[in-house]
């Protein structure tokens, strides 16, 4: 029965969604006016150093940020995505801005009152009711850590779920150890160059057979003028623990466009589990194609252990541009790898998305479900390895991709990898291209939902096995999201 | 409650009405009758506000107002139903989330709250009841993988569920066996009461065992070119539509 009250908590939010939907002007669009402290324009040595030192860097970090760059400036911009980038000037970014006040906050009421509201209009449960929800919150308003709650909580379990850079004062030796062994700087272009300027982010450790009691959530929000925002995070699950991760992004209104690179790696131990949840609406740019964010981001986990298992679930909605591929190196014997994405382009957005799944265990399984909406004059590529080594027996793969278009105009696209060494493989591919129905859409009027309310309905459904996967209170938050992000697509 | 006055309407630029008048009371049930290509199905489509179909002429008047002045989506929350020939499938959307949203449109459409979640179960249970179907049906998705009968009764429990003043049934007999065909018309008959009516199209008398009509009316090349009362559709069964067209 919880199925049908879970459906029916949605339908209530669809209601409400209709009030909502009048607007179609990017609904996170603001702009919060607070004092700004940052480093002049510009990427070389002295700003890396500049920047490490406002971060009161130990030496080694330092070290690792400008051997970062200077691989970085061997390297070339990847151009093998099904993507038009325009040019970026790395020399016309701001690597690095902080809101000026620097206190450590006791509660909220000490909290700058503009940054408050920006969070209240955006939802965000830093209050306390929404300890009730049990979200436990690490807001990240721009490069540095504003407000961590639930600490204590978190503390008894032994739990460490802190800002990337309070991570390096006081764990040292955890982030030394994992930093990059998941993602190594020399990786690609974009890991290298976060790597190299990282402002802040995440920074998570489950003990050993510690089951995190919440959900972890970290809003990301970038507001700055031509700030590149760069977070990176690290999220470290010991044997036999488990712990659900949610990722909830939305950026005010810019005309510029703006470079996002961010880094997330994942470690999970022998038994450990880990789900890592994503919604992404970050400006998209407007309907002429002007602005909107571009947004290129590596993220991997590892399963090291055996029986372990990673699940990389996304609602990928805004971003002018999207590059993103959450992947599993599946190494522990038995590991498991998921990816349930869907990924909405409208108007000019174009995103090239998808999953990589590499099997070193022996009998370790993935599967990977996307499902492309593009409507407008998006193109919305889905991009999929599924490799499997010549050790690795007994594994198996599942794939499914589909597509749905709205209108003539947009472009959906499969790129499907397969490397297979193992001849025990068992590898499953199937890939569907649908258009919604004008009679689909006839009948959900015939029975009184409008049109707009009806591509909702008909999208939701179609993205349901992927929406399924995601906390309750993201799903709705999802679901309002597809439904927003594909108004007037149709008609 | 429904007044049609010469109404015409065309697809692609060919007219496939050619002048239909009819006038429906509350309380009343007009079966429509014809043979294939006549222009049974298109006339339901336009009175339901497809807007694939081009009305060419004439007017549309119900409860008092111009019937084609309206949207689709407004046409069914005044109370138009339309049980269609061919209910498409909704894939992912179950059929208890559908419901739920065409009612809280109904409901919104009258300035009323939206319906509780208790309310809506009981009501689901209750309408379930009158076309016999089970739970199961209700928790998947909107006619997928429904079987022919599955969706006309499905058709059916969404009528019942939404209590319209005029509903519209396209063939609704097609492709029933006997056990559903009494399923359907026993639902039908169910609903019927002094203050809604209900227009049945068919190509077989036999829906007509089941669901008495007080009027029958024979449409050929977009035209209704008979009117009388349910021993029309007798007559129809026995001498086929060869008659008529000869007539014609």
């Amino acid at each position: 029965m919880i199925y049908i009250e879970n459906i029916e908590d949605m339908s209530a939010e669809q209601d409400q969604l209709l009030n909502e939907v009048t607007s179609n002007d990017y609904k996170y669009g603001f702009y919060t006016d607070v004092d700004i402290d940052s480093l002049p324009k510009g990427l070389n040595e002295d700003i890396i150093g500049m920047l490490s030192a406002k971060k009161q860097e130990p030496e080694w970090m330092l070290e690792f940020r400008l051997k970062a760059f200077r691989h970085w400036q061997t390297m070339k911009m990847p151009a093998w995505a099904h993507l038009k980038i325009p040019e970026i000037n790395y020399q016309d970014i701001i690597y690095y801005a902080a809101p000026k006040r620097k206190v450590q906050y006791e509660s909220l009421d000490e909290v700058d009152p503009e940054l408050i509201e920006t969070f209240k209009k955006l939802g965000i449960p830093l209050e306390e009711q929404k300890h009730l929800a049990g979200v436990a919150v690490d807001a990240v308003m721009d490069s540095v850590s504003v407000k961590t709650t639930f600490r204590e909580t978190l503390a008894e379990h032994g739990i460490i779920f802190c800002s990337f850079s309070e991570a390096v004062k006081e764990h040292p030796d955890l982030v030394k150890k994992y930093m990059g062994s998941v993602v190594p700087y020399t990786d690609n272009y974009f890991a290298a160059l976060n790597s190299a300027v990282f402002s802040d982010g995440s920074f998570c450790y489950i003990p050993k057979g510690v089951r995190c009691p919440m959900e972890l959530s970290t809003y990301f929000r970038i507001n700055a003028s031509n700030t590149g925002q760069f977070e990176r995070t690290l999220l470290i699950a010991d044997d036999d623990s488990y712990v659900s991760y949610l990722e909830g992004c939305t950026a005010p209104m810019r005309d510029e466009n703006q470079l996002h690179a961010a880094i997330v790696e994942i470690v999970a131990m022998d038994n450990a589990e880990v789900k890592y949840s994503t919604v992404q609406n970050w400006y998209p740019g407007n309907k002429e194609g002007k602005g909107g964010i571009y947004n290129f981001v590596t993220k991997r986990g590892i399963c090291k252990g055996d029986n372990s298992k990673i699940s990389w679930t996304q609602v990928e909605t805004g971003s002018a541009i999207t590059w993103k591929y959450p992947s599993c190196i599946l190494k522990g014997d038995n590991s498991i790898g998921e990816f349930y994405s869907v990924a909405v382009t409208n108007n000019h957005q174009q995103a090239d998305t998808g999953s990589k799944m590499i099997h070193l265990g022996k009998n370790s399984r993935s599967t990977i479900i996307s499902k492309g909406i593009s409507a407008g004059k998006s193109q919305n590529s889905y991009r999929g390895l599924v490799k499997v080594l010549k050790n690795a027996d007994g594994v198996r793969n599942f794939t499914q991709c589909d597509s749905l278009l709205l209108g003539d105009q947009c472009g959906a696209h499969t790129f499907p990898y397969l490397e297979v060494d193992n001849d025990t493989a068992i590898i499953e591919h199937e890939a569907t291209t649908s258009k919604i129905g004008e009679d689909q859409i006839f009948y959900c009027n015939q029975r009184g939902i409008d049109t707009e309310n009806a591509i909702g309905l008909i999208i939701n459904g179609y993205a349901k096995e992927v929406l399924n996967k995601l906390p309750m209170e993201f799903a709705v938050e999802a679901q309002k999201l597809l439904q927003i992000s594909l108004e007037g697509s149709v008609g | 409650m429904l007044e049609i006055k010469d109404l015409r309407a065309a697809i692609d630029g060919k007219e496939i009405l050619k002048g239909i008048t009819l006038s429906v009371k509350p309380g009343e049930v007009h079966a429509v009758m014809g043979p294939n290509g006549s222009g049974k199905s298109t006339l339901a489509s336009v009175l339901a506000g497809r807007e694939t179909f081009e009305v060419t002429g004439g007017s549309v008047s119900y409860l008092g107002e111009d019937l084609l002045e309206l949207p689709a989506e407004d046409r069914a929350r005044k109370g138009i139903f339309l049980g269609f020939q061919y209910p498409v499938e909704i894939p992912g959307v179950s059929m208890v989330n559908f419901m739920k949203t065409a009612i809280n449109e109904q409901r919104k459409f009258k300035g009323m709250d939206p319906i509780s979640a208790s309310d809506f179960l009981k009501l689901m249970r209750e309408k379930k009841e009158i076309v016999e179907i089970t739970s199961s049906l209700t928790n998947r998705s909107v006619n997928e993988g429904f079987s022919g009968g599955e969706k006309k009764k499905n058709e059916i429990f969404q009528m019942a569920m939404l209590e319209p003043k005029l509903a519209i049934l396209d063939e609704t007999d097609s492709g029933l066996d006997i056990d559903a065909l009494r399923i359907v018309a026993n639902g039908v008959n169910k609903l019927r009461n002094k203050d809604n009516a209900t227009i049945v199209i068919t190509h077989y008398q036999r829906l007509l065992d089941h669901i008495v009509p007080d009027h029958v009316h024979v449409l050929y090349k977009g035209r209704i070119v008979k009117s009388s009362g349910k021993e029309l559709a007798l007559e129809l069964e026995e001498k086929g539509y060869d008659w008529l067209k000869e007539e014609n």
